[in-house]
């Protein structure tokens, strides 16, 4: 079992407190919407540190890995459109078949023809003509799909299942995107992988932000299915109440008028429910977090895990000890991804919709990579308690930036233009600081606030 | 005949005027690029957002301009406050570099680290862009909109298309042609440019002939504060100013620079025109284009698209893939300038 140093018992005594702090100044369903992001982002974090900490693969591409398992969440939870799959359907089915037959074409001619020229030739005569065929067949399809009911419907639907198992179903599509990615980017040098791995991204989001028969693109989707009960439910059910009633029962007891204190309860159990529903995705949240957690440190552990340092940390001799390293490259960047599509999968689960034009760079991508390097790369716990704090600044640096600009500002009539300007701009302000957290981590502890154990073994 | 002539102002006006002003856009923007990463040797993500604080900075000196009531006339008040932004942005290019990569040059870190930094910094520039001028789309463009209106056009030649041309785009065409002719010529004729020359192919050779790194350096800074800060506000003034666009524009840029041999200038030239040209042509709607062309009874039905535009963007990192998996270098052998 692993032990946790002094320092690192801190920093998990700070999470703690933290949230504590804020559910006293700013009330408990504030610090738990925060708590429940963070965990998510803590999830993410751990996925691009595997594969940045344990092997130096860099992986840019957060951003379209969670969108992958945002469209598994709606694929997964949303109850299938029967009408739909009438329209189109069978177009798809067609379009779909022959796509697979191109591509087993292309794979043949690679493996049989040997001339490089006239390989090339047929493949893109290949590829030209079958994507001219396909088309038929598909924009016919897509196109009767979206005419289905286009203000509530226009896609597929999913499976009607409950959305729990689509953070399962999350990680392999991500797994599925970067097992093709990897395939095609990873021989590259690192900073052309980050910028491929971007891109790529940003395609991914914009095909699910375009094919509308599949993820009702910038319609959004909307009302899926939670694994935890709604407040209105939880507001009439018996046992609630009394729970409740039985937690502030000192409190309930002091007032003596029975419709004052009725009145008291009612407040309380519309307050306790938001709590109640916020803290069961905690939980849940929490048991993802801590699984993912134990078998991250699990495998850095194991011989495995010694392997991935050894090629991070020298590539060229691990490759002379035998060792795969295109191959590790993309196990462990399909790993990494797979944890981020889970996390992908949550954060829809969470919000409870699904918004494509959502996924941007900076908020998806950038955010989670300041996360990996200021919690320290190549060690879960630095990744979860980057994912912590960076969560948390970006949230409390809105509150922040207006104390400091009130403080700073207090001589200025409150009319004064420069006050106004500064206020109006305070939601920007989120950005310097994670610029200026970048660059001190980066200048003065480069390995993170909890960096890396060196192990003698 | 005369539909042949049609279907040719089809395609200059809708493929090749905008391809090329756009192409001019990215091209100075790759070359920014390329000069960081040959003589830095790092991929700099903060260079959207030095375009786009280049850009800030000229549309603030217009405005001050507009309210003094000095303008150039029929061309943009942007172009008269151009070199104050230019200035700005190099003092802003030399005090990053100062306070930010200096050291990790110094301490020879890897390119990853670098390229995290350049991050931290694109967040930091990102911010001071919002705090000081919003996120609101900003027209700044004044002066005489067209220099031929498509109307006109089709008056003065009796055709049915009209060709419409834009003075913005005319500007980026004849700044970009200038730059560029200036960049080439500095870099092949004159001393500092050939230090830099060698630099690039090998700095340790270059510090053992007595080239001064640091030198070297501010100069490369210098020159691509004026690349960044031109490329940036010509979009800006083709199109529209919007912050946020500059963090997407990052992308094409770099697969421009990359297309066309990161590291090396001709090649990140050649690299922005092949990307906006694709771009566009990939996503253009060529039935007008056919109607001319072919005989009634074969006329095109659909759009006779490729791509639907929404996958514009797309399109630049295909073409992106496909170059680094048939030749990883790119269309000219890089890292050398």
């Amino acid at each position: 079992m692993m032990k946790f140093e002094r320092y690192e018992w801190l920093a998990i005594t700070i999470m703690i407190s933290l949230f504590i702090f804020v559910g006293f100044i700013q009330g408990w369903s504030v610090s738990l919407v925060i708590l429940n992001m963070c965990i998510i982002s803590a999830i993410m974090t751990m996925g691009v540190n595997i594969s940045w900490g344990y092997a130096g693969v860099i992986n840019f591409g957060v951003m379209g890995f969670l969108a992958m398992g945002g469209l598994a969440a709606v694929l997964v939870s949303y109850p299938p459109i029967a009408e739909s799959w009438q329209a189109g359907g069978r177009g798809l089915g067609i379009s779909f078949a022959l796509l697979v037959v191109m591509v087993i074409a292309v794979i043949y001619i690679n493996k049989k023809v040997i001339q490089k020229r006239n390989r090339y030739i047929l493949n893109s005569l290949i590829i030209f003509f079958g994507i001219l065929i396909i088309r038929q067949f598909y924009l016919n399809a897509t196109h009767n799909i979206e005419d289905v009911n286009p203000a509530i419907a226009g896609f597929l639907g999913g499976l009607g299942l409950p959305i729990i198992f689509s953070w399962i179903v999350g990680g392999l599509f991500a797994a599925g995107v970067a097992f093709v990615i990897g395939k095609v980017a990873l021989g590259l040098r690192s900073d052309y992988l980050a910028i491929v791995t971007l891109g790529i991204s940003e395609i991914v989001v914009s095909v699910l932000k375009h094919e509308e028969w599949l993820s009702r693109g910038v319609k959004n989707v909307i009302g899926l299915k939670r694994p935890v009960p709604y407040e209105i439910d939880l507001q009439n059910a018996e046992w609630f109440i009394n729970l409740v009633s039985y937690l502030n029962s000192s409190k309930l007891n002091n007032i003596i008028d029975v419709s004052d204190r009725q009145q008291v309860l009612n407040n309380l159990i519309i307050d306790g429910s938001g709590i109640f529903v916020k803290l069961s995705y905690a939980i849940l949240f929490l048991i993802v977090m801590l699984i993912i957690f134990y078998f991250a440190n699990k495998a850095q552990l194991s011989p495995w895990g010694r392997m991935m340092r050894a090629i991070r940390d020298n590539e060229t001799a691990a490759n002379a000890m035998g060792k795969d390293v295109v191959k590790q490259h993309l196990i462990i960047f399909v790993i990494g991804a797979a944890i981020v599509g889970v996390a992908g999968a949550m954060l829809v689960t969470l919000d409870g919709l699904f918004t494509p034009s959502g996924y941007r760079p900076l908020r998806f991508t950038f955010i989670i990579w300041i996360m990996v390097i200021v919690g320290g790369s190549g060690n879960n716990l630095g990744a979860i308690f980057g994912g912590f704090v960076i969560w948390f600044s970006w949230i409390e640096a809105a509150p922040l930036t207006t104390f400091i600009i009130n403080q700073l500002t207090i001589g200025l009539e409150p009319t004064n233009a420069l006050k106004l300007h500064l206020l109006d701009s305070v939601p920007y302000f989120r950005y310097l600081f994670m610029g200026l957290i970048l660059l001190l981590i980066l200048r003065y502890r480069p390995k993170g606030i909890i960096p890396e154990k060196v192990r003698h073994s | 005949m005369i539909d042949v002539l049609n279907s040719i102002i089809v395609l200059l006006n809708f493929i090749i005027i905008p391809g090329i002003s756009y192409g001019s856009q990215l091209a100075l923007g790759a070359l920014g690029v390329t000069f960081v990463y040959a003589i830095l040797r790092f991929a700099n993500f903060a260079h959207g957002e030095i375009m786009s604080f280049g850009a800030m900075i000229t549309i603030l000196f217009t405005w001050f301009f507009q309210s003094q009531n000095i303008g150039l006339g029929i061309l943009p008040t942007a172009l008269l406050a151009l070199p104050i932004g230019i200035i700005a942005t190099i003092i802003l290019c030399i005090i990053s570099d100062k306070f930010v990569f200096q050291y990790y040059r110094y301490q020879k870190s890897v390119p990853v680290v670098l390229a995290m930094v350049s991050i931290g910094v694109m967040f930091v520039i990102n911010a001071i862009i919002r705090i000081i001028i919003g996120t609101e789309t900003i027209k700044f463009s004044d002066g005489q909109k067209f220099i031929m209106k498509a109307k006109q056009f089709k008056v003065m030649t009796g055709l049915n298309e009209g060709l419409a041309l834009k003075s913005s785009q005319v500007i980026t065409i004849l700044i970009t042609i200038l730059l560029l002719a200036f960049t080439f010529w500095f870099l092949q004729k004159t001393k500092t440019g050939k230090s830099m020359r060698a630099f690039s192919d090998n700095e340790d050779l270059a510090l053992l002939s007595g080239i001064n790194p640091d030198r070297v350096v501010f100069t490369t800074w210098i020159i691509v504060g004026v690349l960044a800060c031109v490329a940036g506000t010509l979009y800006g003034l083709d199109k529209s100013y919007k912050p946020i666009i500059y963090l997407n524009l990052v992308l094409p840029i770099f697969a421009s620079a990359i297309v066309g041999g990161i590291g090396s200038p001709f090649g990140a030239v050649v690299g922005g025109y092949v990307i906006a040209f694709s771009e566009i042509m990939v996503t253009y709607a060529y039935k007008k284009f056919f109607v001319y062309l072919l005989p009634s009874s074969i006329e095109p039905t659909g759009l006779v698209q490729l791509l639907s535009t929404d996958y514009k963007f797309a399109v630049s990192f295909s073409i992106l893939v496909i170059v680094l998996l048939i030749r990883p270098s790119g269309i000219f052998k890089g890292r050398v300038l």
